[in-house]
This record gives C-alpha cells, sequence and structure tokens, in this order.
C-alpha cells in the first residue's frame, strides 16, 4: 500500500521535474515570466513529492512492511529502531531516494531565495537542476525504485549490513556526504545559468555560488572527517584513510572546491582567472558525479561500494551527458571569459594563490589517475593492478608538504605587492613556530623527513595564521580600546570570511598534525592472552579481564574485557568485542578505542578460543589521532563563519528588490541566452 | 560464501561454552605487564628487524580477498597466514623483492598496492609530474606577462582585505 | 556561444567514456590467476579424512602431490565453514565416485579449518568420495594463490595446472575438464591406470611417522 502510493509520488515527481525544464526553457526562450515561474514551481512541488516518497519509505522502514521490496532487502525485526531508521541510506536504492530529496530540499532553499532576482540566471539555474533531478527521478521509478511489492510478503528481513548498523557515525557520515556531494549542484546550476544567460563574464553570479560552494564544502569536509572516523572506529585495522576508490571520490571535489574557494578571491578581488573558476566549478560538480559513478556503478571494486545492477548503465549515460555538456559549455564561453591579467608583484598573494591552486589540482590529478588507473591499465594491457597506499602516500606527500607550507605564507602576504621590508617582516618570525614544531617533532623520535617537514610546516603555518589574529586584535585593543574577547569578536565579525579562513586553516593543520603523528608514531602488537596477562605497546599496558559472550536480539557478541594498567591501577577497561550476525558467515570487528588528548589505545580483537581461555587482541597505540577529529570541527568551523553573510557590507543589487515585472526582461547584451 | 570464517558456526558453542565458563581471571596469578606480554612474544618478538621487514613488506602487498587493505592492515585470517608465510620466507634469507615476486607468481601483479615502476605504469608515476611541470611553467609564463601589463582600467576593488 | 570551441572542449569527454564503457565489460572483483599453464606447485600434507572405497587413503598418510604425476589430479580447497563449499559438494563427490577406475584423483585440501569440525561436515553432507588433505598453515592454499573456498584446481597428466574454478564446480565444468584432459593422457596412463586398482597410484611412500602404526 505503501509502496504504490510512495511510487506514485515518485512517478509525478518525474513528471513534475521534466514538465518543469521543458516548461523552463521555453519560458527562457519566449520571455514567458509566468512559464518560468511555472518551473520555479516544479522544483517546489519536486521537493514536496520526493519528501512524500522519503517519509513513507520511513514509515514502512519503521513498521516493518515488509511488502516494500528495500525493506525486505534491509529490514528486519530485530534491528534497533535507530539503525532501521538510518538504513533509509544503508543500500543502493534507498541511497538515492535521500539523494533526491536533498537534490530537492537544496534546489527549493536556492531558487526560493533568489527567486526575485532579475535576468534569466536564475531560471537557468532551476532549469539545470531540474535536469540533475530529472535524472534521480529517473533512476527511482525504474532502475532503483525502492518501492517494488514483494509477493508473498515476507515476515523478516535480513537486516542493514552489518558494518552500517555497528556504529552511530554511520547516522551521521552519509547524510553529510550528499549535502556535501548534492550541494555542489547548486554552484554548478548557477555556472550553468551564467553561461546559458549570457551573465557568465559578469562577477555578480559569483556571489551566490562562491556561497554555495562554502555550504557544501563544509558539509563535505565534515562528511570527509566523519567518514574517517567511522572507518577508524568500525573497521578494525586502526586506520582511517585507505585511498580506497570511494574515499579518493569523496576527497577529489574537496581538492577542487578548496581550490575554488581560494582562487575566486582572486576573481573577486582582480577580476581575474574568470575561466580557471568556472572550470573549477564546473569540474567539482563532474567529479562529485564520477564519484557517485564510480562507488554506485560497480566499475571500480571497494569496501564501501553497493552491489548494483543495470543501473551502473544509466550512471554511464548520465555521466556521458554531463561531460560532455560540461565541457562543450565551458568551450563555448571560453572567449568571452579571457581577462587581462595584472600583477604588481610576484610576492603576492595572488601568486600564493596560484600555487595553491596548481598544488590543489596537482593533487586532485594525482588522485583522480591512481583511482582510475587500474581501469586504464586493463583497458590498453589487460593486465590488472592494484593502485594503493603505498603509491598514493609516496605520490601526495610532497603535494600535502607543500600545500600547509603555503596555508602559513598566504595569509602573511598582502594583495599587490610586498616590499622586501613587509615580506622580512611577514615571512620570518613564524620561521619559530617551524624550528619549534621541527624541533619537538625530532625530539619524540620522528625520523621519516617528510613527517619533520609537515611537523614544521605546521608549526610556521600555525604561527602565521595565530598571529593575523593577534595582530588583527591588537590593533583593535589599541585603537578602540577593546578588550581581549570583545576585540576577537568584532574583528571576526567584520571580516567573516577572512577570519572564517583562518579558523579552517588552523582545522586543516590540526588534521595534519594529528595525521603526521598517528603516522609516525603508530606502534601496535598482537598477543595471544590467557586471563590476567597483558601486553604492553609504546610503555601503555592492558590486561585481559575475561572473554564473555552474550546474546542481543539481532546478533551474537563475544567481547574481550581489557584493563589499562598504570602503575599497578587499572585505569580504563576497553571491550573490543566480534558481532556475529546471523545473515554474515564473517564475524564483524568492533574494535573499542581508549581516546585521550594525547592519543588513542586501539584495543581490536581478533580471535578467540572457544572456551574462553584466551584471546588474541591487537593494541594500537597512536598519538593525537583525536586531534584529526577536533581539527575536522574547527575546519567546519571556520566554514560556518566564513558562510554568514557580513551584515555591514550586504548589498543586494537593485534590481532583486524590486517585484518580478510581468513584461520578460529584454535579454542582456551580450546574447548568451540565444545559444 | 567465500568468505573468510569458520566464527559464524563456532559463535553459537563459544556462547554456550562461555556461558558455562567460571572467571578465569581471578585464578590466575598476577603477572607484570612485561613478562606477560614477553613470555607469550618471545618467539615472535625478538628478532624486532624481521618484524620490521615483515611489516614492510606486509604493507605493500594486498589482502586478496578484502578490498583495498594491505596484508599488514586487514584482520582477515588468510592475511594473517600470509603475513606469517611473509615472515617465514624472509627468516629463510629471501629478499623483500624476493617475496612480492612469490606472491606476484601466486596472485598476480594485482596483488602490489605499488605498481611497479616499470613499462605502462611508468604513465601513473610521470603524469602527476607532467602536471606539475606544466603547471609550473604556465604559473611562470603568466606571472610574467601579468607582471608586465599595466593596471587594468576597470580592475575591481570590492573588497579590502 | 563559440561552437567550434564547444566542440573540440567536448571531444575530451570521448575517451573518459569508452574507458568507463569498457569498465562496465569488466568485473572488478574477477582476477585472473597466473597459474594455468604453470608447474601446480607441489606440497605433502597429512591426510585426515580417508574418503570412500576404491579411493580411501588411511588417515595420517602423507600426500605427495608429485608421486600423483602421469594422472589427472583434481584439488578441490574447501572448509566446513565455507557455504558454497555445500552447493558444489553433492556433485563433486558422485562425479568422483563415477570416475573411480579412471586415471583421475581427486583430492580435497581443508583451507583455514580443523580437521574435528571437517570431518562432522563431511558425515552431515552424507560422505565424501575422495580423501582430503589438511593444510594448517595455509602455505599450500597461498601457494595455489587462493582468494577463499571453494576452489578447484585442474592438474593434467604432466602436472601443470590446466584450469581454475573459483566457486562452486558443477557437474559439467567437471565433465569437460576432466574428460579433455584424461583424452590428453598418453595411452600408457590410460590403461595402465585403468587397470590397476586406485589405491597403489594414491597411495605414495608413507613418509609421515603418522603412518606407521
Amino acid at each position: 500500500m505503501t509502496g504504490m502510493f510512495a511510487h506514485d509520488a515518485l512517478l509525478v515527481s518525474l513528471f513534475a521535474v521534466l514538465f518543469g525544464a521543458v516548461i523552463g526553457t521555453l519560458g527562457i526562450r519566449g520571455h514567458r515570466q509566468d512559464w518560468v515561474q511555472l518551473a520555479f514551481g516544479s522544483v517546489y512541488a519536486n521537493f514536496v513529492l520526493v519528501t512524500i516518497a522519503t517519509l513513507a519509505m520511513i514509515y514502512a522502514l519503521v513498521t516493518h512492511d515488509y511488502s516494500v521490496s528495500y525493506v525486505a532487502q534491509v529490514g528486519s525485526n530485530e534491528t534497533p529502531l535507530f539503525y532501521t531508521v538510518i538504513s533509509l541510506w544503508g543500500a543502493l536504492e534507498g541511497s538515492i531516494l535521500f539523494w533526491a530529496w536533498v537534490l530537492g530540499a537544496y534546489s527549493t532553499a536556492v531558487i526560493w531565495i533568489n527567486r526575485k532576482r532579475a535576468g534569466n540566471l536564475v531560471p537557468w539555474a532551476a532549469v539545470t537542476l531540474l535536469v540533475v533531478a530529472l535524472f534521480f527521478a529517473i533512476l527511482l521509478v525504474w532502475p532503483a525504485n525502492p518501492f517494488h511489492s514483494v509477493f508473498p510478503v515476507p515476515s523478516d528481513g535480513p537486516g542493514p549490513n552489518p558494518l552500517l548498523q555497528n556504529h552511530i557515525l554511520m547516522a551521521v557520515h552519509p547524510p553529510l556526504l550528499y549535502l556535501g556531494y548534492v550541494g555542489m549542484s547548486v554552484p554548478f546550476a548557477f555556472a550553468a545559468g551564467a553561461m546559458f544567460s549570457g551573465e557568465v563574464a559578469s562577477d555578480d553570479w559569483i556571489r551566490i555560488s562562491r556561497t554555495w560552494t562554502m555550504i557544501a564544502w563544509g558539509f563535505l569536509s565534515a562528511a570527509i572527517i566523519a567518514g574517517m572516523w567511522w572507518s577508524y572506529e568500525v573497521l578494525g585495522w586502526g586506520g582511517y584513510w585507505a585511498w580506497d576508490p570511494v574515499e579518493n571520490a569523496s576527497f577529489l571535489p574537496w581538492l577542487t572546491a578548496t581550490a575554488y574557494l581560494h582562487s575566486v578571491m582572486v576573481q573577486e578581488r582582480r577580476g581575474m582567472l574568470k575561466l580557471w573558476n568556472l572550470n573549477l566549478m564546473v569540474g567539482t560538480f563532474v567529479l562529485t558525479i564520477l564519484g557517485t559513478f564510480l562507488t554506485r556503478s560497480g566499475i571500480l571494486s571497494s569496501v564501501h561500494a553497493f552491489t548494483t545492477g543495470t543501473i551502473g548503465y544509466y550512471f554511464l549515460t548520465f555521466i556521458g551527458i554531463v561531460l560532455v555538456w560540461a565541457l562543450a559549455m565551458v568551450g563555448g564561453v571560453s572567449d568571452k571569459l579571457k581577462t587581462r591579467g595584472h600583477l604588481e608583484s610576484v610576492t603576492s598573494r595572488e601568486t600564493v594563490f596560484l600555487f595553491n591552486n596548481l598544488f590543489l589540482t596537482a593533487f586532485m590529478f594525482t588522485v583522480l589517475v591512481g583511482t582510475l588507473f587500474p581501469l586504464v591499465a586493463e583497458a590498453l594491457r589487460g593486465v590488472k593492478v592494484t593502485v594503493g597506499q603505498p603509491f598514493f602516500d609516496k605520490m601526495t606527500l610532497p603535494l600535502i608538504s607543500a600545500l600547509i607550507f603555503l596555508v602559513g605564507v598566504g595569509p602573511a602576504l598582502p594583495w599587490g605587492s610586498a616590499s622586501r621590508d613587509v615580506l622580512k617582516r611577514k615571512l620570518l618570525p613564524p620561521i619559530a613556530g617551524a624550528v619549534v614544531m621541527g624541533a619537538i617533532g625530532l625530539a619524540v623520535g620522528a625520523r621519516n623527513p617528510y613527517a619533520v617537514l609537515i611537523f614544521a610546516f605546521v608549526g610556521y603555518s600555525a604561527f602565521a595564521n595565530l598571529r593575523e589574529y593577534w595582530i588583527g586584535m591588537k590593533a583593535r585593543h589599541a585603537a578602540h580600546g577593546e578588550n581581549w574577547g570583545l576585540a576577537l569578536t568584532r574583528l571576526v565579525g567584520g571580516n567573516r570570511r577572512r577570519y572564517g579562513g583562518y579558523v579552517a586553516h588552523l582545522g586543516v593543520l590540526l588534521v595534519a598534525l594529528g595525521i603526521a603523528a598517528s603516522q609516525s608514531f603508530r606502534r601496535e602488537r598482537e598477543a595471544t592472552l590467557e586471563p590476567g596477562q597483558s601486553i604492553t605497546v609504546s610503555g601503555h599496558t592492558a590486561r585481559l579481564k575475561e572473554v564473555w559472550g552474550r546474546q542481543e536480539p539481532q546478533r551474537a557478541v563475544i567481547g574481550a574485557t581489557m584493563e589499562v594498567v598504570e602503575n599497578g591501577k587499572v585505569v580504563a577497561t576497553a571491550d573490543p568485542r566480534m558481532n556475529f550476525y546471523p545473515t554474515q558467515s564473517a564475524p564483524v570487528p568492533t574494535p573499542q578505542v581508549i581516546s585521550s588528548i594525547s592519543g588513542d589505545l586501539y584495543f581490536n580483537l581478533m580471535a578467540f578460543d572457544q572456551n574462553g581461555s584466551h584471546a588474541t587482541v591487537k593494541l594500537i597505540v597512536q598519538p593525537l589521532v583525536p586531534w584529526i577529529w577536533f581539527g575536522g570541527g574547527v575546519v567546519v568551523l571556520g566554514a560556518i563563519i566564513g558562510v554568514f553573510p557580513k551584515r555591514k557590507r550586504r548589498t543586494v543589487p537593485a534590481t532583486a528588490r524590486q517585484p518580478v515585472p510581468a513584461v520578460p526582461l529584454p535579454l542582456p547584451t551580450t546574447g548568451g541566452g540565444e545559444a | 560464501m567465500r568468505r573468510r570464517s569458520r566464527w559464524a558456526i563456532a559463535a553459537p558453542l563459544v556462547l554456550l561454552s562461555l556461558a558455562a565458563m567460571p572467571l578465569r581471571a581471578q585464578g590466575s596469578p598476577p603477572q607484570t605487564a612485561d613478562t606477560a606480554g614477553m613470555s607469550i612474544h618471545s618467539a615472535t618478538l625478538s628478532d624486532s628487524a624481521l618484524d620490521a621487514e615483515t611489516r614492510g613488506v606486509a604493507s605493500q602487498l594486498r589482502c586478496p580477498i578484502c578490498q583495498g587493505e594491505s596484508l599488514q592492515d586487514s584482520p582477515s585470517e588468510l592475511a594473517g597466514e600470509m603475513r606469517n608465510l611473509v615472515k617465514t620466507q624472509l627468516a629463510q634469507g629471501k629478499t623483500p623483492a624476493e617475496v612480492k615476486a612469490y606472491f606476484v607468481s601466486k596472485y598476480g601483479e594485482w596483488i602490489l598496492l605499488d605498481p611497479r615502476a616499470h613499462g605502462f605504469n611508468l604513465v601513473l608515476y610521470a603524469a602527476p609530474y607532467v602536471l606539475l611541470v606544466i603547471g609550473l611553467g604556465v604559473i611562470y609564463v603568466a606571472v610574467k606577462r601579468w607582471s608586465a601589463n599595466g593596471p587594468a582600467p576597470e580592475e575591481s576593488q570590492q573588497e579590502q582585505h | 556561444m563559440n561552437w567550434k570551441r564547444s566542440i573540440i572542449a567536448a571531444l575530451f569527454a570521448v575517451p573518459l567514456i569508452l574507458l568507463f564503457a569498457y569498465g562496465f565489460t569488466k568485473d572488478p572483483n574477477n582476477i585472473p590467476s597466473p597459474l594455468p599453464g604453470r608447474m601446480a606447485p607441489d606440497f605433502r600434507l597429512p591426510v585426515f579424512a580417508s574418503g570412500e572405497p576404491p579411493t580411501t587413503l588411511p588417515v595420517g598418510d602423507t600426500v605427495h602431490l608429485a608421486s600423483l604425476r602421469g594422472q589427472v589430479v583434481v584439488l578441490n580447497f574447501w572448509a566446513s565453514w565455507c557455504l558454497s563449499c555445500r552447493d558444489e559438494h553433492r556433485e563433486l563427490s558422485a562425479f568422483a565416485r563415477r570416475y573411480a577406475g579412471k586415471p583421475v584423483r581427486f583430492l580435497g585440501v581443508l583451507y583455514n579449518d580443523f580437521p574435528a569440525p571437517a570431518i562432522n561436515w563431511i558425515q552431515e553432507m552424507g560422505g565424501q568420495q575422495y580423501p582430503s588433505v589438511n593444510d594448517a598453515t595455509a602455505h599450500t592454499s597461498i601457494d595455489y594463490g587462493l582468494y577463499g573456498v571453494p576452489e578447484t584446481y585442474f592438474i593434467d597428466g604432466n602436472g601443470r595446472v590446466a584450469y581454475k574454478q573459483t566457486g562452486p564446480v558443477t557437474d559439467s565444468i567437471l565433465t569437460a575438464k576432466v574428460d579433455s584432459l584424461i583424452a590428453a593422457l598418453p595411452a600408457a596412463a590410460k590403461s595402465g591406470a585403468a587397470a590397476d586398482s586406485a589405491l597403489p597410484a594414491l597411495t605414495p611412500a608413507r613418509t609421515s611417522p603418522k603412518g606407521a602404526p
């Protein structure tokens, strides 16, 4: 019942977006403002319809309505309510439904906010978003329909993938990822809108697209960190990043979006790099679709890939259309975006941004090539190869080091030009930070040159970014007599984007420090222990107290209680477990982490004896891992600060607040609207 | 299922036996951390150089049944057995390269996480550097040209920093 | 729009799309084994399940693969915890019974398991025609480039791996592979093995200390 009804809602939404895209295009071409309004209306209607379908799915999941195919696939009577609800995105069909919902929400928000803006930018953006929505609607109505009716109705289901119901972060990571991924459709839609409407050479639309890129970027940053955290807490090998194709897929658009958020400043300030920025924005969107394609089509094998059927061909068609569309569009307007560049000096922030963009692009390219290379090698050589962690580590470490260094140089250098004197004053003091951090790194035993370099560069850049705060606060303190707290608040409030950026920088440095330290100083040992025996790694001792088992409704659990012993006293306990799900032939390891500010003790139960007389436990000691999660939070905080508009300087184009004229506006003289 | 474990069948047995199991922890004599750790590991940890070398080789080989994880990282049983074999072969005096060659002869080039830098694979290693060099060239030319240009007449100055 | 540039730019998409289209024709999880065509890795492993007459081997004996040279050998890697092994077992065992008089030897190799549950499993499955050996260290399994169980290797009379089956074998695969390998054996081997009882050929020198009563 629910299934039929929800599928009808999706079918109607398919027609709504199709109708909206067509009527919108006709309306823009035929100067029919009322038709354009209908297109906006279909954006909202689509959101309402997909929301209904999504709620219906949640209802079906919660009520264990196994007549709905998706529920029969991921539901089970024993699964706790919380995991039942989040299994909405636990498998392919549900995740596409959720994706469509997020797209609908974004589209509705951005079109509603900008609905009164004059010109054809917003209508074209709406049409673009509708076309993207059309693809997902097609998927949902046909190949990925989650609402097939199942007959006879089973009385129970297999339950969600155990890996996905083993940790609370599964409730956080996928929605964040979708918010980040799908969010990149908005700037793309505005880029497309700008190209179609002929406004592409103006800078006005850049503001909208930049804001939405920053929102999506914040979500994507949070998603990547949450994904790392989830892998760390769930997969049991004590790492957080394995350069798996799916991880890479989430990272690629992050790199280009990061490059864009920097280089767009050069465009806003200097009117330069317009074509490059357009490329970055379109590229970011293409990479999100590519990422979805790689992870949902089953073309590359990955831990996280869903099993798929014919849906891959739909994705192939869609990515083909998107690629051709994007490239043709950018190619077509490229000669309009020729700008006359001007630099006062080579030693300026502009130049640093050029290098920042080069390194980020090279980083993206390296990861992309590494991810796709197995496919290329098989196509051209007929040999299966693997491109794994050692390759990515080796190739990206120099770029990462350089980027961390630039995080310090960029904010220190002024726009325009810097005299020798300014350069000395700005670039030399942070060396103190580099020396201190480098020395600390060496003192605690870092020997890998890149590790030492990254420690030093983190010190340099942290010094430089904090110093910018310090200089600003000191100036306010001196000029206005404000106390330090007020000075800080006003400083950040006065230029949120700039100081939000510096906050994000500090977050990135914390993440870098956490990764460098945990990679350099990771120590691990695996031992088979009898109760009472203990294992020692890097001065941390843990004793096996007991091996225990218990039956839970949806699974059986075997655990080993480990006591962390310091000076003969038990200071903490951990219960690494193995969870046995009836549908899985292999147990799902459930490691336990004891965190402190200085680092983690990571316990994983590797094996146990059936009579409980011994257990094999792996203990991994990794310093500073929690700094990665904390740093991720700081990055997101920076994005939040940066997204809020500056109240004082907020200027809205005069036309935007005027009522929409009933008679369509003439097309801009640049005439791109006819293209 | 072609998956690692015998655990699925073991689980119910384990639960049964654990239910009846007395807590052994109290009965065991207290042991200091180091002696307990070392007594168990005396055989395997005596040669830390061998262990380090084993880790080095194992982290460059892919666990065949896991996806993208190295032998070193994978908790699967096959990976554990393969780690043991790596160690055995190293202890017999094989070089890391010979051990890797052994695994390639059994599982194909696919098992190397770090593709061999020869032949077509060089494209993989060279491509990022080629892009980097081209990019540096572009920046060099652009910066040179832009520095020579005078200020553009309509240069925007919308935002002070 | 500048259509010329537009089209040129769009052409850059073509190789990528072709690459992805190619990717669809391939299964990323299907990794070809380098073993077929090469000499089968030799092993000496102890028998833990004797099989059924006329192809029994005493428990505790050591099987040396090289001593089976001259006949076709079918090695089936299995484990009691493996679900797909249940699917293939009946057909495999029946096939081995049917071919008992022919110059082909079937051997189960237990992977990552213990003899006790494995013997229970054989009983539960209604017996196993051919004997099984235990690969306790998994070294032999790794020597064969094993990914998981079941996997079945067909070894020709010269000791070369002719074919590897990943996943359950079926009667039709067994028939096709075994018949063609037997046909390729020299005439002497074919008649010799058929005339003899199966036992002498399968029972190699007793190298195991447990072999002596």
